[in-house]
């Protein structure tokens, strides 16, 4: 049995691991929130992201965080011309069709990635790769603690956008009544894009803060996938303190999960949680019943 | 016309003599009948399932473990995978259905119940965890071995019939109309003194008993699982796929769209070698066929009929 | 020739099956028709999903010796018949890689190469035992891929259970030499079969030689965070940690252990997945001194130095994956030479009794008991100066190892 103060490290180590998690999962739930589709395509973005802060780094020398506006620019154009011209178009906003439709886009830019960069895994060293700020005993690496404040920024940030600006209010009324909306003269379908846009720039900002401390490979993302899910159904579909939380808790649940029932059955506290949660709790901490 | 159309069809590989052939037409009937036991819930009953892959697993494992640890026949494995992979869909669905989920909440636990499976069996002693499970090669009708392609093909065929079949009757049975009757609407069907919750849920185990047979099938002739063979989220995804392609909620929908996604699926991989982009160009005609056509490949006829 | 193979040439030649030939064999004069059939090798490998990289270079490997064959004037034997390459990508699927043997026999294949992985090996060696077709392994760790009785199969190379035996022999080797300074360990490794049964394989031997176990610790895939593993490995205070991981776990692993400041004397891993050139390239400061037990060609072996330098100069990784997929070819190359056929009867006699030596790699000359190449040898290799040197066996190593690693 592992003693207090390793408990203790992998508690704090949990946090800093579901701050990033809670960055991949924001993007996902303002799409679910807005567009209530599950979006299949999600960790194939992540890593789509994640090779433009790697060719950022590689090529040119630009360190990954300070590559995220960059990055999180180039995915909101890439996220909302999917929206608009694939997604949009190919299921006509029916529900399951889009469903489809994010998986179809899925399986393009996986492969596309991997005719670009082949299947091979690529690394960074950064000057962060090995910083730590020593607590205690505790030796926390510091570009996770950069994301992790990171994740909070960004989730203030979106809650202004949406509960604040015009544009944000115009795509919660659309989320809500997307008749009612287009009655007042909003179109849809331009709210639609622009959210599934910013949910894909999130993503971008995410993916430059994790490369450092990660890998990137065309199959990256499914590493990521079933975790945003679970960070979004327990926080509540749509809610960014939720994913916040969510993502906090998802992290430390897996750590100490990995600590006391072993790395090899450990993630199994993941999917119980995401379960409980659904069964018992079906919005969520903090969703809203729909 | 269109049930003699596909009985041809079928029955044309063990004329022409090609086991490759023989071997698409039998991967072919596998995704067919695979898609078609996602359509019994997920088609009639609307329940979109991201997870079917638990039923598919639970069927190999069955089956394994039935041989390698208590020495007992692989048919046996057939009614213990259809009893244990019901048995498991009637729980997820009683569960699942009794705490009110439903649409991408219902999906997204099914994820999460098949991701379970993986992880006990990657870990559990039983199941061989990570190392998988190993059948001895041992070709023959007793051990249900079988060397001869168009024996598995033929096996493939009786299963997709079977599902088939059960499809059928779901349109033509009392409980299918329940069924239909729930899925338009769950208080209008309550008012009728529908047990709701009962309804799906028996939907979700009959069509969990069924995939599990896929499982068997699998097991059977590859000889070797793995968690992630067994229990990876492509699985599901791939039954989902069929069924949607096809048209979810048609009898025919799930063979057309089999049909169509091997087409594509094989035809790609015969004709491109660029590492990736074989599945790039079918990730591209899908979004195509989603495109043309919203209801399924399975609306083509429907309209016509209509018209 | 600075090109590792000829694209437009495999491409040209690969597919449209018997109706392309038939087609072609029309149109082509008389004169053509008379050459030499050539010998069509069925390459299957996963080169999409979560397994491409590795299976790229096996297919990659095994194109490259297909263009040396032929460069050289084919299989003398057989009037300089040329060696034809059939593509297949498994997906990282058995039934795809099962479905592709049918495919290939169907077109004409007389042997297949294949398949990297243990499951996909395990599904496509039956399918090509039902054509009694030769087939040689270019991985596929697992020892039951030769044993269960398939008359069809040939592995070149070592299996998993011979691969652990030697790596435990080098590192008691290596631990004496420098007076013994390992005295424990603690063993990591994925919790799928490779890394399973090399981690209890290793386990069962390292008290024998001296080396306390302290724990096992079994992860999954993919881990995501190995901050828990690294703190475990810390409160024992091991001397050295040995890893059977894949690739992507073992740099994370790797790059853990250096940020949580673990203090050892060594790693090392069995098969370690992340263990290449490029490793020591990207991540040069977490890299240098660490061990590995591999395959790796003999490193003084002129062939060997220059066969490096051509698949550098494609711009590709040499690693152990296009050693693997290089001699499958050569070994059914010359197993077709001995039998003067590529039929497969004689051709599956010639290799069983065949005395192979014409390769670089560190093995004598090949003698198969059941298909498996009972000469074949692994070797330890360690990250120094940001290349790799293989420190174990003195017969072939090039530089000494440097045990306990330099501090950093």
């Amino acid at each position: 049995m592992p003693g207090f103060d390793i408990a203790a490290a992998s508690l704090v180590g949990g946090l800093l691991t579901g701050g990033v998690y809670a960055l991949v999962a924001l993007g996902l739930t303002l799409i679910y929130g807005v567009l209530h589709i599950v979006n299949f395509a999600h960790g194939a973005l992540l890593m789509v992201g994640m090779f433009a802060a790697y060719v950022l780094a590689a090529r040119f020398g630009i360190d990954p965080f300070l590559a995220v506006p960059l990055v999180a620019a180039f995915m909101f154009c890439l996220g909302w011309a999917l929206y608009r011209f694939v997604i949009g178009r190919v299921s006509r906003g029916e529900d399951r069709a889009m469903l489809l439709a994010t998986l179809g886009v899925a399986v393009v830019l996986d492969n596309a990635a991997l005719v670009i960069f082949t299947g091979d895994t690529r690394t960074i060293e950064t000057p962060l790769t090995f910083a730590v700020l020593e607590v205690g005993p505790l030796l926390l690496p510091v570009g996770k603690l950069v994301a992790c404040g990171m994740a909070l920024l960004m989730a203030g940030l979106l809650w202004a956008f949406m509960a604040r600006t015009g544009t944000g209010r115009a795509i919660r009324a659309v989320a809500r009544e997307p008749e009612g909306a287009r009655l007042v003269g909003i179109r849809p379908d331009r709210m639609f894009a622009l959210a599934y846009g910013i949910g894909v720039a999130c993503l971008g900002a995410a993916a430059c803060l994790l490369l450092p401390s990660f890998y990137v490979s065309p199959s990256v993302g499914e590493n990521f996938v079933l975790i945003a899910f679970t960070i979004v159904v327990l926080g509540g579909m749509g809610s960014f303190p939720g994913a916040v939380v969510g993502g906090l808790l998802v992290g430390v649940a897996e750590s100490l999960g990995g600590l006391f029932l072993g790395e090899s059955l450990g993630p199994i506290t993941i999917s119980l949680m995401f379960i409980l949660v659904l069964l018992l709790r079906p919005t969520g901490l903090f969703g809203v019943a729909r | 016309m269109i049930r003699i159309i596909i009985a041809i069809v079928a029955l044309l590989p063990f004329a022409v003599g090609s086991p490759f052939l023989v071997n698409l037409a039998m991967l072919t009937a596998v995704s067919a009948f695979l898609g078609q036991c996602w359509n019994i819930s997920g088609g009639f009953g609307g329940l979109t399932s991201f997870g079917h892959a638990a039923f598919f697993g639970i069927g190999a494992y069955v089956v394994a473990i039935l041989q390698i640890r208590f020495g007992l026949s692989p048919w046996l494995g057939l009614p213990a995978a259809f009893l244990l992979g019901g048995g498991v869909g009637l729980a997820i669905g009683f569960a699942s259905f009794r705490a009110g989920l439903r649409g991408s909440y219902f999906a997204l636990v099914t994820l999460a119940f098949a991701e379970v499976f993986r992880v006990l069996a990657n870990s559990l002693d039983i199941t061989g965890a990570g190392l998988g499970m190993q059948i001895r090669r041992q070709p023959g009708l007793i051990t249900f071995q079988f060397v001869d392609g168009r024996l598995i093909y033929a096996a493939a065929l009786a299963l997709l019939a079977l599902a088939t079949l059960c499809a059928w009757h779901l349109r033509r049975s009392r409980f299918g109309a329940q069924l239909a009757a729930v899925r338009e609407s769950e208080d209008a069907a309550a008012a009728l003194g529908i047990g709701v919750v009962r309804t799906k849920s028996l939907a979700l185990g009959l069509s969990g008993g069924l995939t599990a047979l896929g499982g068997v099938l699998y097991a059977q002739t590859y000889l070797y699982i793995d968690p992630s063979i067994a229990f990876g989220s492509a699985r599901s995804v791939e039954m989902l796929l069929v069924a949607m392609i096809g048209g979810a909620g048609t009898i025919w929908g799930p063979l057309l769209g089999a049909l169509v996604l091997h087409v594509i699926a094989d035809g790609a991989r015969v004709f491109i070698d660029t590492p990736g982009a074989a599945p790039m160009l079918y990730g591209v005609l899908l979004l195509v066929v989603i495109w043309l056509l919203p209801g399924g490949i399975a609306s083509l006829k429907l309209r016509r009929a209509h018209a | 020739m600075t090109r590792v193979y000829s694209e437009s040439k495999v491409k040209h030649l690969t597919r449209r099956g018997a109706l392309g030939a038939g087609l072609a064999a029309l149109a082509a004069p008389a004169v053509l028709r008379a050459e030499t059939a050539p010998i069509k090798l069925g390459l299957i490998h996963p080169v999409t999903g979560a397994l491409a990289f590795s299976g790229s270079q096996c297919r990659a490997g095994a194109q490259a010796a297909i263009a040396d064959i032929n460069a050289a004037g084919g299989i003398a034997s057989m009037g300089g018949a040329k060696v034809e390459a059939m593509l297949g990508d498994a997906q990282g699927r058995p039934e795809i890689a099962a479905s592709l043997v049918d495919q290939m026999a169907e077109g004409g294949a007389h042997a297949f190469v294949g398949c990297f992985a243990s499951a996909l090996g395990l599904a496509a060696t039956q399918a090509a035992a039902k054509y009694n077709l030769p087939f040689s392994i270019d991985s596929g760790l697992v020892d039951s891929l030769t044993t269960r009785g398939l008359g069809n199969v040939f592995r070149l190379f070592p299996n998993a259970s011979s691969v652990s035996a030697d790596a435990m022999t080098a590192l008691d080797t290596i631990n004496k030499k420098a007076g013994s300074p390992a005295k424990s360990a603690v063993i990591v490794h994925e919790d799928s079969e490779f890394g399973t049964s090399s981690a209890k394989l290793t386990a069962a031997v390292l008290p024998k030689i001296g080396i306390e176990v302290k724990e096992l610790i079994a992860h999954a895939t993919p881990t995501r965070d190995f901050t828990n593993v690294a703190l475990r490995i810390k409160s024992e205070k091991p001397d050295l940690v040995i890893i059977s991981d894949y690739q992507n776990e073992y740099v994370l692993l790797a790059r853990t252990l250096v940020q949580q400041r673990v203090d050892l004397v060594g790693t090392y891993s069995v098969a370690g997945g992340g263990f290449n050139l490029k490793f020591a390239k990207e991540q040069p400061t977490i890299a240098e001194g660490m061990m590995d037990f591999n395959h790796w060609y003999a490193p003084k072996n002129p062939r060997g130095i220059a066969f490096r330098k051509r698949i550098e100069d494609a711009g590709l990784t040499l690693t152990w994956e296009i050693l693997f997929g290089y001699f499958a070819v050569q070994l059914l190359a010359d197993g077709w030479s001995r039998a003067g056929s590529a039929g497969k009867e004689p051709t599956i006699a010639a290799l069983n009794s065949s005395t192979f030596a014409d390769h670089w790699m560190p093995y004598g000359p090949t003698k198969f008991t059941n298909g498996q190449n009972s000469g074949a040898h692994a070797v330890a290799l360690q990250i120094q100066g940001g290349d790799m040197h293989v420190v174990w066996p003195d017969s072939f190593a090039d530089t000494p190892a440097i045990f306990p690693r330099a501090k950093t």
